[in-house]
């Protein structure tokens, strides 16, 4: 072999010194079971190799080519949330004894993993107001899918309630995973003015088929849904479970969902010290209360305390409840989850511990009064009404255009001021009308705030009916 | 000589640290302006959803964090600490630059809405990055969607039912997927989330698919076939050609597990030899870190028929050269994520295949083989340990060795093997896989592990079969340099003790003073 690369540590005289110490003559003979009429007789078709300066000279070709939101001029959510990273946080949970290590099969050499899994099922738990939190599924659309599962499994019936207003791609994603399995998943209405769910909408869905119910906290569309505790009755009542989605950053400032009786929760856990990363890597946060007839039908990891097998007994952590997953129930395990977003957990754990209760406040009622303010500066717009939907909010808000102004057209034109605005929602909510759905974070400054609003009150006054 | 000592911290949990007031961290003030806007929280938040009680997180200051993670990151053994030749697993170099990649701020803080003249630098690589992959596996088209292993499974057993409802429309009567015993647990399990009943298939005496099992199995109820190639013993299924006639036959349609991808990376295709469906673990083959777990990434590839199902939505890319998404694909299976998948790690992978080229995929197969073998060869050689079925067929990427020998002659299992070897500074195998060897030892030493790393393994495997049998306590009493010894992994599990948080563990303490 000509070849040589960093990567590769194998030289000439080593492959045929290994090759004559396993009595084989030639690599070819290593490969003597693979057919000959398969064996790949050209090269690959793929680039050829490359040194790292031109690796780093191509990845940055690349990555110049788009237009990143770290300028603080993208107002995004909808899913993700850009927010500021304290330093100590990449710095940590970047460590490449972190990074570079398997899921903690060898519990004894791998405690730094397990205990740090640990702290990261705690801290939510604490968050969410639950007892358990498995250690990550793969984000929250998945994690909502896998709750439906679970709560089918829990209360074997079929149906499962969520509202209009959820998030639209997690809505697919639930579809995939549930039509397959027979479950009906029904779509309850809401109140047009305020965005909250039609209590009678609900009462009429609910009945002994229903395994769960779902409710956003804050809701997709940016709302807070207040009716929880009334929900949350009547969900019990008919014997059905209480799955709760929840702005996992919100809970410094809002009520827990383990407080209004949510029996299984799920968030989005990539706000807590993960980048945006053009949606992935993203974290499904996913918890339940203690009953065990619940954690016995938990998807996913679950890091357990115990001590040591002999004397001194020593405190130490493992995997646990493992009986529950695919490499020991095979078919009849509660999912097929395996590989997880561990490392988005070990960030999450360290972000968590580093912004603490004090600073999840801070930075709850910094974002409330950012948003506040931008709906308060777009509302005395003409043509614009800013939250469109008349109930309190946290962080994202829908806004809308009036008379002739197209929403599309207000996100061009912001475009080119070098902004970008919120998320539209025509297609996903034609019936709210010319909207989109703004997020504010703490990462919006003043200035460039006041220069958004200037931006749009200008596109909209000289713009009226641009399409 | 081993003098390996893994660093050992009585490390309390955060929580045990708190002291209250302590910071580690603050925000900015509020603007004054922008505080006008409103009198207080309760002023813009419905004061019933306002949290009454603050969350009892630890106040700890940010040198306490910076200790607490250090110090628990040296009790993590990883590929950088040293060699992990867990099985199936493929714990490779995790290359530094493919981190830094990933990291670049042009990609890191791309927010996934954003309207896609500003993220063409994205949809580029994942562009080129779905063909590159699909060279490697001879496939028509890739989805980059899934985000690890078993949800490449899913959607590709999912584009499989999607078939059969709109090309044979056979879907309801074939509700079986038939899966070799051998194979990886999450095959059944991403099966029946799909729906399907599972049909075993037993292994042969070779340790391969049995072809008069599958022809038995095969028929008109079979949607597919999930199997792993080279499988799960490290062996080449040499009869695919039969294999693939024979489920093609019967209407099935043959779905590759591309966990052992990288025994054949350059040398053969799965393509080639008639699989339809495959799905490639990114962070195995393509040496994105395994992050203690994940995120992966499980790109799933398919021939051209079975295109149109595929989940959306799509990258295109248009006539003037630009890129898009498309969304309007009415025969997909729909959206297994919320956005497009785990992106940071497409990133790595795309990194790494830019830097290795065709000539060092090719490369990294041809190595890793040779490895494998030479530690199957060498430690089949040492007394206790046996080489089991296909005894002279090569091995590929990995080897499964058995310990029962040893275990007859001195009571030592392969869990304590597995055990001891983790005072040598060296990851144990993956054991008591696949359940058709008896006290399994399933090495993958992989292509970045020097000749050097592999004789230090051989060597330490030696002197645990010495120990064996000269001080078998010892090896059974392992591990010894460890941050802990063995721990009561039943006490774990029991429902009396069961701890999964630091709330249940106060409430058991109340409890105990009640």
């Amino acid at each position: 072999m000509e070849y040589s690369h960093p990567w590769l540590p194998m030289t000439e005289d080593l492959e045929k010194a290994m090759l004559k110490s396993i009595g084989r003559k030639s690599l070819k003979e290593l490969f003597s079971n693979i057919p000959d009429q398969f064996r790949l007789k050209r090269d690959l078709d793929l680039p050829d190799s490359h040194t790292e300066l031109e690796v780093a000279k191509r990845i940055q070709e690349l990555a110049s080519k788009n237009k990143a939101a770290d300028n603080g001029r993208v107002f995004l959510g909808a899913g993700v949330g850009v927010h500021h990273i304290p330093s100590v946080v990449p710095a940590l949970a970047g460590r490449s004894e972190f990074v570079t290590s398997y899921t903690s099969y060898q519990p004894e050499i791998s405690q730094g993993m397990l205990q740090t899994l640990f702290e990261y099922q705690s801290l939510m738990a604490e968050l969410l107001a639950v007892d358990v939190v498995n250690s990550s599924m793969y984000d929250l659309a998945s994690a909502l899918a896998e709750a439906i599962l679970m709560s089918v499994r829990v209360k074997k019936r079929s149906r499962f309630l969520v509202p209009r207003t959820m998030n639209p791609a997690h809505w697919q994603v639930i579809s995939t995973y549930t039509e397959p399995l027979g479950i009906e998943v029904e779509k309850v209405d809401y109140d047009p003015k305020t965005g909250l769910i039609s209590i009678s909408g609900l009462k009429s869905c609910l009945n002994d088929q229903v395994a769960g119910v779902y409710i956003e906290n804050p809701n997709y569309l940016g709302f807070i849904e207040s009716q929880v505790d009334r929900i949350s009755k009547m969900v019990h009542e008919t014997g059905a479970l209480l799955v709760a989605g929840v702005d996992i950053l919100s809970l410094g400032i809002m009520r827990p969902p383990g407080d209004y009786g949510a029996d299984i929760v799920v968030a989005e856990g990539q706000p807590l010290g993960t980048p945006v990363s053009f949606g992935g890597p993203l974290l499904g946060v996913f918890g339940c209360t203690g009953d065990m007839k619940l954690i016995r039908q938990l998807p996913g990891r679950l890091v357990g305390m115990t001590r040591t097998s002999e004397e001194p007994h020593e405190r130490g952590f493992v995997l646990t409840l493992s009986p529950r997953e695919q490499h020991i129930r095979r078919e009849k395990a509660t999912s097929n989850i395996c590989s997880n977003q561990a490392l988005v957990a070990v960030t999450a754990a360290v972000y968590t511990s580093v912004i603490g209760a004090a600073g999840l406040r801070e930075l709850g009622e910094s974002v409330a009064y950012n948003s506040h303010y931008v709906a308060d500066r777009l509302d005395a717009i003409p043509s614009v009404k800013a939250p469109a939907l008349n109930e309190s909010f946290w962080k994202e808000f829908v806004v809308k255009f009036e008379n002739g102004v197209s929403a599309q057209h207000v996100h061009e034109e912001l475009l080119k001021r070098d902004f970008h605005g919120g998320r539209l929602l025509i297609e996903d909510f034609p019936e709210l009308g010319e909207t989109m759905l703004l997020c504010v974070t703490e990462l919006h400054s003043k200035e460039i705030i006041d220069e958004f609003v200037s931006a749009v009150e200008e596109i909209v006054t000289s713009g009226g009916d641009g399409q | 000589m081993n003098r390996y000592r893994q660093a050992k911290w009585n490390e309390p949990l955060l929580f045990e640290m708190s002291v209250k007031g302590r910071v580690s961290h603050k925000f900015p003030e509020v603007d004054k302006d922008i505080r006008r806007v409103a009198e207080s929280i309760e002023s813009m938040i419905h004061p019933e959803m306002i949290r009454a009680q603050p969350p009892s997180l630890p106040e700890v200051s940010e040198l306490q964090i910076v200790r607490h993670f250090t110090r628990l990151s040296q009790m993590n053994f990883s590929v950088s600490s040293g060699t992990y030749p867990l099985g199936s697993c493929t714990m490779k170099y995790n290359p530094v630059i493919n981190d830094l990649a990933a990291n670049t701020s042009g990609f890191s803080w791309l927010h996934p809405l954003q309207d896609v003249s500003t993220c063409q630098g994205a949809l580029e690589l994942m562009w080129e990055l779905e063909r590159w992959l699909a060279e490697i596996t001879g496939m028509d088209a890739v989805t980059l969607q899934p985000a690890a292993g078993a949800q490449g499974e899913y959607t590709g057993v999912m584009v499989i039912r999607e078939y059969h409802k709109c090309v044979t429309n056979e879907c309801e009567q074939r509700n079986e997927m038939l899966i070799p015993d051998a194979a990886h647990g999450t095959n059944p399990a991403s099966a029946a989330m799909a729906g399907y009943k599972v049909v075993v298939l037993p292994s042969s005496a070779d340790g391969l698919v049995d072809l008069d099992a599958l022809r038995a199995a095969a028929g008109p109820r079979t949607a597919g076939l999930m199997l792993t190639n080279p499988n799960t013993i490290g062996v080449f299924e040499k009869d695919i050609e039969e294999i693939a006639e024979i489920v093609h036959d019967a209407g099935g349609l043959l779905y590759y597990d591309g966990a052992n991808l990288n025994a054949i990376m350059g040398i053969t295709c799965p393509g080639d030899m008639g699989f339809d469906v495959v799905h490639m673990n990114l962070h195995k083959s393509f040496s994105t870190p395994h992050g203690g777990g994940g995120p992966g990434a499980g790109a799933v590839g398919v021939k051209k028929s079975l295109e149109e199902f595929l989940p959306k939505p799509r990258i295109v890319r248009k006539d003037d050269g630009s890129f898009d998404f498309e969304d309007n694909l009415p025969r997909s299976i729909g959206r297994v994520h919320g956005f497009y998948g785990n992106f940071g790690i497409l990133v790595r992978a795309y990194s790494y295949i830019y830097s290795l080229g065709k000539q060092g995929i090719r490369a990294v197969a041809e190595n890793a083989v040779l490895n494998a073998n030479y530690v199957a060869h060498h430690v089949s050689r040492i007394p206790g340990f046996t080489l089991p079925y296909s005894k002279d067929a090569p091995r590929m990427h990995e080897c499964v060795i058995s310990a029962e020998e040893l275990k007859e002659e001195t009571g030592v299992t392969a869990m304590d093997v597995a055990k001891r070897l983790l005072d040598f500074g060296v990851h144990a195998p993956t054991v008591y896989f696949p359940l058709i060897v008896p006290e399994a030892l399933m090495i993958e030493p992989t292509e970045t592990e020097s000749k050097q790393d592999l004789d230090l393994f051989i060597s330490a495997l030696n002197q645990i079969s010495r120990e064996s049998n000269e001080t078998p306590e010892k090896v059974k009493g392992a591990p010894h340099m460890t941050a802990v010894s063995r721990l009561d992994e039943y006490r774990a599990a029991h429902p009396k003790t069961l701890t999964l948080s630091w709330r249940m563990f106060q409430k058991q303490n109340r409890d105990k003073v009640d």
